[in-house]
């Protein structure tokens, strides 16, 4: 053992023994960063909130490391005092997980949106450098405090921090369409958080408590659930679903991460939707793990699969770019609830596939919207159409968009390639091999989109024609294109980390070997046979949507739908089912009609539960 | 049938028609208020079940009855609720005097994609 | 019947027709001024349910500070009612979400009917664990002491809340002071009643909190009854709101949940744990971030009340 390592090892014994009050650190770090930024005001608070995140990702790793070296979770007592009267702090692995990802996050934004919101020369503060960098800690203390929080009013509390520091990043741009994007964000999310508020106090009225671990316990212990239990469960679940935007009530995701600006659209997109998935999670697999085995989980699932195929097919219809990655966001969210029918068979490589979805993505689709901002404020738009020529202009740029794009799509050794692996052998393993056609599906439009964009950026009509070149094009910061690339390189390299990291998934969870699932998802991945398997459908994707982006010298198209100037039969088709499935998703979007989703969703749910356990 | 069950059945009926009215009222404001209206059903509700699960422990002492607890979280939700209704009203002033409008019906994403260049300027109200 | 459970049934009729008219209402301002008058009838409920703490927050915040804010806006907001109902959802699909609201409240209150006897409570445990914090008020101990956490997290939520709304205003006016709060035509009435009551308030909050370790009453009480009293102040001119970029007032913003975190990290050395408090001074650490939140918690809600900064010759010219 060389001295570094033995160094380690000693901090991390260190780190053991102080037990579980290291769990404070994460939870006060961005509060207090909150209240110090505040007052110190303007001038040095983007230098600041960065020395935060780096401190924050520092301590994500060593809770993590903790957590994994000690193979159990860590507990804290807030104030000494026990549940139920007290409120408990917990990180198992996933905790640690989420910790870890969203520190990683919140650096690379950090770093990003120095050049962005940067400080006026005399010291005076601007109001988006303000705003930005204080709700960025807002909702980083609200993603701490979900990941950790054992008590369902803490979490209660902390999903309104995370919501309220998350709608005004939406609305910085202060235009009319932002503003309606935050407010309808804001009250769909109220929505959500009433629902899943009455869904707590009927837990409370029921068992007299509100603590995640006493509640399993009780529920447990239970010969039948109370009619209160499955009306709190379909309530709480259907109101952090309208808080995730899981289709179909995602009405309020493609406008409000559009439309925000691209560092806070990372945060959004990254990392906000998943505090929410997180406690579906909790409540789902911790809290009541007798509900895997009712048919909510087939309907979480339906919903899920809905979310990638219409995700996926209208964006390949979306004009402007940063739409086109909202949409990809809304497919993504859809990923993450497979896990819930696939973890009724095969709990293990579907929590672990889960998870890396969650770590892959959020990488990867931070690494977009940071490019697709370098692109949009180097031309001055971000319309797909004529993004001609700025692979030219941004090479690093287009290159991390394009790596971000491939570990969506899951190739070899990405993230995204281990969690559709995961998920087809959880899909496999537990008989149900209707959803694993389902990813294959959202592979290939995910594939087809990319390849759109990249298409125009490579191979399209120059918009500036004629035009002296490069009059319009600003060049970016270099950090800016370096941090979207490394974000991108983390989601592409994901599967190369050794098998151990991965354990870290299980830690806390009994029969999760998260580790060897990785192992074997991993042992075939380089073979000829497996890769020229996976590669094959992508390419002829590929080429069938190059084919459609017209050539330099041709027409701009006024694109909107490239696939309908394909004259074959089989792309006039394509244009159909897209044109079909964006009625669907615009009439969807109706606020009234989400809403009549939404109770038939809780309704539904509430039917399936009835008669459980 | 005890009044505080009756108030139990008033908080179903009040979650019950603040969920029509935040799903069907077309203006924003009206939304808001209907989103009020439901969180202090829901506040009803937890008031009943700290009712129900009171003795005459604090009876003497303070005035106070029921489980504390509930009470407790109640006023923090008070609290919270009103922050919300802020920042939305916030939001709603600021939609309407920029030209957005009051409802949620239109979505800025159905307008036309090109003109939006014309905004990205940043027009702000006169 | 009792004349008690008689008064209930009536109490409680009166709600929810008051809950209808606000749905119904024509316009938002009609339904604001049901809205007030529904609060401070749930106020009466809250007494009924025995919650006197909640009732001082119901009357001072859900109702008075909620409806202030929401005249304002339906003022503001009248021009645009007449587009807002052409855009009301066909009938066809309100009858059919009527039908399933109505299905949820059903549901609700039959999963109210069937709650489990004897209830669950933590009463006992807050009695048998409240002697340590020398409180007497079981509510202001569960909130400070037992679950110290959530009332540290809401007064953190009230900071992002005040960013949010200071965050829709122009780039140009972020030096300018808030501008949102109604300002009605100067009479001598409203200029003698801001005057006068403040002092009064101010007492009236000094103490709510001092007796809000023993009796109901607290903070946040305190801390609406103070803001109540300064919003009258700036909407009759006597005082103009603070300018968002003062740093002095920011101070005064941050400082109750900074003493909080300040002494609850001390905890862990001192207590031995986070948000504990050593032996024999709870009850004084207690009152010390009483006080310090009542500030905090006051400015954050006046502030929340006068809205976004406007631009500065604005407010001038009404002074």
């Amino acid at each position: 053992m060389t001295q570094a390592q033995a160094l380690v090892a000693a901090g991390i014994r260190d780190l053991t023994d102080l037990g579980g009050v290291v769990l404070v650190f994460p939870l006060m770090l961005p509060i207090t960063g909150l209240l110090l930024g505040l007052v110190l005001g303007g001038r040095y608070l983007g230098r600041f909130v960065l020395l935060l995140t780096l401190l924050g990702l520092g301590a994500a790793l060593a809770i993590a490391a903790v957590v994994l070296v000690g193979g159990d979770a860590l507990q804290y007592l807030l104030g000494g005092w026990s549940p139920p009267l007290g409120v408990g702090l917990r990180a198992d692995g996933l905790s640690a997980v989420m910790l870890v990802t969203s520190a990683l996050v919140m650096l690379a934004v950090a770093l990003y949106a120095q050049r962005a919101f940067p400080i006026t020369g005399d010291g005076s503060e601007t109001r988006s450098s303000l705003v930005f960098w204080l709700l960025l800690l807002g909702v980083w203390g609200g993603l701490n405090t979900v990941f950790l929080g054992q008590d369902l009013f803490t979490l209660f509390v902390a999903l309104e921090l995370l919501t309220f520091s998350a709608v005004p990043l939406v609305a910085l741009g202060g235009k009319p369409e932002t503003l309606a994007a935050a407010l309808r964000y804001l009250l769909f999310a109220l929505l959500g958080s009433a629902l899943y508020l009455l869904g707590a106090v009927l837990i409370y009225g029921t068992y007299g408590t509100l603590d995640i671990a006493l509640l399993a316990e009780r529920i447990a212990g239970a010969d039948r659930w109370p009619p209160s239990l499955v009306a709190a469960i379909a309530l709480m679940t259907v109101g952090l679903l309208a808080k995730t935007a899981l289709f179909p009530l995602h009405l309020w995701l493609p406008p409000a991460h559009a439309g925000a600006p691209p560092a806070a659209s990372a945060v959004l997109s990254a990392l906000v939707v998943k505090a929410s998935f997180f406690l579906v999670l909790r409540i789902w697999l911790d809290m009541m793990p007798g509900l895997l085995a009712t048919a909510g989980v087939q309907i979480l699932g339906a919903m899920g699969a809905g979310a990638i195929l219409v995700g996926n097919l209208v964006a390949l219809r979306q004009v402007r770019l940063k739409l086109l990655i909202a949409y990809s966001t809304l497919a993504q969210i859809g990923y993450l609830f497979l896990l819930f029918p696939l973890a009724a068979g095969a709990e293990a490589l579907a929590l672990t596939g889960g998870t890396l979805q969650v770590v892959s993505h959020a990488c990867a689709k931070a690494a977009m919207f940071m490019a697709a901002g370098l692109i949009a404020a180097a031309l001055g738009h971000d319309r797909i159409g004529e993004l001609g020529g700025i692979a030219r202009a941004l090479p690093i740029t287009v290159l991390a968009f394009g790596l971000a794009g491939l570990a969506l799509l899951g190739l070899q050794p990405s993230g995204g390639y281990l969690v559709k692996t995961l998920l087809t052998s959880a899909a496999d393993a537990s008989g149900q091999w209707w959803w694993g056609l389902v990813m294959q599906a959202g592979g290939l439009l995910t594939a087809a989109y990319l390849f759109r964009v990249l298409g125009y950026a490579l191979f399209g009509p120059r918009a500036d024609e004629g035009r002296p070149p490069n009059l319009a094009i600003k060049r970016p910061g270099r950090v800016q294109e370096l941090v979207a690339l490394l974000l991108a390189l983390c989601a592409l390299l994901l599967g190369l980390l050794p098998p151990v990291a991965f354990d870290l998934t299980g830690v806390g969870r009994a029969g999760v070997d998260a580790g060897a699932a990785v192992s074997v998802a991993m042992a075939g991945a380089f073979d000829w046979g497996k890769l020229w398997g996976d590669l094959w459908p992508v390419l002829i994707v590929g080429l069938l949507v190059l084919c459609a982006v017209p050539w330099p010298g041709g027409r701009p198209a006024a694109d909107a739908d490239s696939v309908r100037v394909s004259s074959s039969v089989t792309g006039r088709a394509a244009a159909v089912v897209g044109l079909v499935f964006e009625r669907v998703d615009a009439a969807l979007r109706q606020w009234p009609v989400a809403g009549l989703s939404l109770l038939l969703l809780g309704l539904g749910l509430a039917g399936s539960l009835v008669g459980g356990a | 049938m005890s009044g505080t069950t009756l108030f139990g059945l008033g908080a179903a009926a009040l979650v019950g028609l603040g969920l029509y009215g935040l799903i069907c009222q077309p203006g924003a404001l009206r939304k808001i208020l209907a989103f009020n209206l439901m969180g202090s059903g829901i506040f009803l509700l937890f008031g009943v079940i700290a009712k129900r699960g009171g003795g005459a422990l604090f009876a003497a002492g303070t005035g106070s009855d029921g489980d504390p607890v509930p009470q407790a979280l109640v006023i923090t939700g008070l609290v919270v609720a009103f922050a919300a209704t802020a920042i939305a009203v916030a939001l709603l002033v600021r939609l309407a005097e920029t030209g957005g409008g009051t409802t949620l019906e239109t979505d800025a994403q159905d307008a036309p994609a090109v003109p939006t260049d014309a905004n990205l300027r940043g027009e702000r109200e006169p | 019947m009792s004349v008690g459970l008689i008064s209930d049934v009536v109490l409680i009729l009166l709600v929810l027709s008051l809950a209808v008219w606000i749905t119904i209402a024509r316009t938002a301002y009609r339904a604001v001024v049901g809205f007030v008058a529904y609060g401070l009838l749930m106020t009466l409920l809250w007494v009924r349910l025995a919650a006197l703490d909640v009732a001082m927050t119901e009357a001072a915040l859900g109702s008075g500070l909620t409806g202030i804010l929401l005249f304002a806006a339906a003022a503001r907001l009248a021009p645009f009612e007449a587009a807002e109902r052409a855009r009301a959802p066909a009938p066809a699909l309100r009858l059919l979400i009527g039908l399933l609201c109505t299905l949820v409240a059903a549901g609700l209150a039959a999963v109210v009917l069937w709650l489990p006897e004897p209830a669950p409570t933590l009463a006992p445990l807050v009695a048998e664990h409240l002697p340590p914090t020398g409180l007497r008020n079981p509510v202001t101990g569960v909130l400070l002491a037992h679950r110290a956490i959530d009332t540290l997290l809401e007064s953190m939520v009230l900071l992002p809340a005040l960013i949010g709304v200071w965050s829709v205003a122009a780039d140009a006016d972020w030096s300018g002071r808030p501008g949102s709060l109604p300002r009605p035509p100067a009479s001598d009435a409203l200029t003698l009643l801001a005057r006068i009551l403040p002092p009064f308030g101010v007492l009236v909050a000094i103490h709510l909190v001092w007796i809000g370790a023993d009796e109901p009453g607290g903070k946040f009480q305190a801390a609406a009854v103070l803001a109540a009293m300064w919003v009258l102040v700036m909407m009759a001119g006597l005082q103009q709101p603070p300018a968002v970029v003062s740093r002095g007032w920011r101070g005064l913003l941050v400082v109750g949940a900074s003493l909080f975190i300040a002494i609850g990290i001390a905890g862990i050395w001192l207590a031995d744990a986070f948000l504990a408090y050593p032996k024999g001074l709870a009850k004084p650490l207690i009152i010390a971030i009483e006080v310090a939140l009542t500030g905090s918690v006051a400015v954050a809600l006046a502030l929340l009340l006068s809205g976004p900064p406007t631009r500065a010759h604005r407010c001038e010219a009404g002074r």
